[in-house]
């Protein structure tokens, strides 16, 4: 059974990725609230500057491909306390999904992770909770998935519609990979995968091949 | 217009029973071996259940299934497989087995008769150089369950003729499937894709990253997947992603098909999956398993 929304407030520091147009959630915002939530890229300037910290249930910020620890700072294992990250996750330019990856650290306190659980799905979205590592749940796992997938049409495994259409009907996936990075885009893909091969170092997630042609030519403003 | 030859299915498991219905189905005689008569006489009971809960679903009349049936035989006797125009091997996935049964094949079918592997992992082309027909010889790789996935992944070898490919690839269509041509590579599309991936959902628990039953809702809830990826490694079976990575890693070396030393532990434990109540998950009491 899903606990009612706490009350929150909101606030946005330039453009958000998770809420970029209006939602019901930022909208039921008011002036105060047991729960904050950090919007936008200055998310992180905007906590260090939050007056009274530890009133709120649970400071929410908005993650994009770095560490919570970045801004919280971290001490030997033992971090963690009313402040989680999150995200909704987004492929590109297609619109947030309804999914948000709740970012915890290793002593966030129950009462916090449940105030941000109630405070999303409250508002119609759903939620997972993931401890603070690169990439969190989803882009480490689809980006090596999607590389290796650009890397096996180049070696003509198969056509990109035999092999869509192959993992849609195999596995019940809605959309093949090399559909879904077509629409999303695979510049942007090369931007997420980068940014997570950089932190962690598997080359698994070097950019394939076609993503880097992608981002080149978007650098060219081909 | 397709040619109506008999379709020999050799291997009584799971995988073959599926096949055996899908080419009955397709209105093919059909022939079902197997060296354990037991094992032959159970598929047989388990096609006759398939069926009759289409009947009961309303997907079949009694009187289609009763011709359906009446197009499948059971054998133990390989010289029985003499009459197949076409031969779906759906044995276990051992090179020197499948080769030792198409050279006995090959000794009694006629020259015209194609031979085909289910195999998942293995390459075509080396089953194939052990038949004595490897012009003549495809993949066909059905999904599981086969008696409901239309997908096959259709595969020739280095030396399969056109003419053989594309006489399987329309008897692959006659029987009510979808195939699609992939490379004779390690796992083709699917387990290419699949086992590495879940081995990355089973690290990703064994890096303490999240609970087995986040990682299900997060890849559900963000890419609408019908399941996710620790739901299905359970209902596959843990100690099948076992085989499926040694049989991939072994023949690519890539790190990402590796078996997670998680996997082997959770196989040890005899936390399988659903077909011990527990794997990543428990169904016992539905509560999360940790890692």
């Amino acid at each position: 059974m899903s606990h009612p929304a706490p009350s929150h407030r909101v606030i946005a520091s330039g453009t958000s990725r998770s809420f970029p147009i209006a939602h019901p959630l930022l909208e039921a915002a008011g002036e105060t609230g047991i729960v904050v939530l950090l919007l936008g890229p200055g998310a992180g300037r905007a906590f260090a500057a939050l007056a009274d910290k530890a009133r709120y249930t649970a400071i929410l910020i908005e993650l994009g491909t770095e560490c919570l620890g970045v801004h919280t700072g971290e001490s030997r294992g033992e971090e963690g306390a009313n402040v989680l990250g999150f995200a909704r996750f987004r492929l590109g330019e297609a619109p947030p999904s309804d999914l948000v990856e709740i970012v915890r650290q290793p002593k966030t306190t129950p009462e916090a992770i449940a105030a941000a659980r109630a405070l999303f799905t409250g508002h119609g979205l759903k939620t997972a909770v993931c401890a603070d590592f690169p990439g969190r749940i989803i882009d480490r796992l689809v980006r090596p998935y999607y590389n290796a997938a650009l890397g096996k049409l180049d070696a003509g495994l198969a056509t990109a519609d035999d092999m869509d259409l192959t993992l849609r009907l195999g596995l019940g996936y809605p959309e093949g990979p090399i559909a879904l990075l077509e629409r999303t885009g695979l510049a942007a893909h090369h931007d997420v995968t980068s940014a997570l091969h950089e932190a962690l170092g598997d080359p698994a997630y070097a950019p394939a091949r076609r993503a880097q042609v992608a981002k080149a030519r978007q650098l060219k403003g081909a | 217009m397709t040619e109506k030859i008999t379709i020999g299915v050799a291997g009584a498991g799971t995988m073959g029973t599926g096949i055996a219905i899908v080419a009955a189905r397709g209105g093919f005689p059909t022939l079902l071996f197997d060296l354990d008569p037991a094992r032959v006489e159970a598929a047989l009971g388990q096609m006759r259940a398939f069926f009759g809960k289409s009947v009961q679903r309303g997907k079949l009349t009694q009187a289609e299934v009763d011709e359906i049936l009446s197009r499948v035989r059971g054998t133990s006797t390989l010289d029985d497989m003499a009459a197949c125009g076409l031969v779906i091997e759906a044995i276990f996935e051992e090179l020197d087995a499948k080769g030792q049964l198409f050279s006995a094949l090959n000794g009694v079918c006629p020259p015209e008769t194609l031979f085909a592997s289910n195999t998942s992992t293995l390459s075509i082309t080396e089953i194939a150089a052990r038949s004595g027909r490897d012009d003549r010889f495809v993949g066909m790789h059905f999904c599981l369950p086969a008696q409901l996935m239309k997908l096959v992944e259709m595969s020739p070898g280095l030396n399969t003729s056109d003419e053989s490919f594309a006489r399987a690839w329309a008897l692959c269509e006659a029987m009510g499937q979808r195939p699609v041509k992939t490379q004779d590579a390690p796992g083709f599309i699917l387990n290419a894709f699949l086992v590495p991936f879940n081995n990355d959902a089973i690290r990703l628990v064994e890096q303490g990253v999240a609970e087995p039953a986040e990682i299900d809702a997060a890849i559900k809830g963000a890419l609408g997947y019908a399941m996710g990826p620790m739901e299905l490694l359970d209902l596959v079976g843990l100690d099948t992603q076992v085989l499926l990575c040694e049989a991939l890693h072994g023949v690519t070396h890539e790190p990402r098909a590796a078996c997670p030393p998680l996997l082997r532990r959770m196989v040890a434990a005899r936390r399988l999956g659903r077909k011990t109540q527990r794997g990543f998950l428990d169904y016992q009491t539905s509560a999360i398993f940790g890692a």
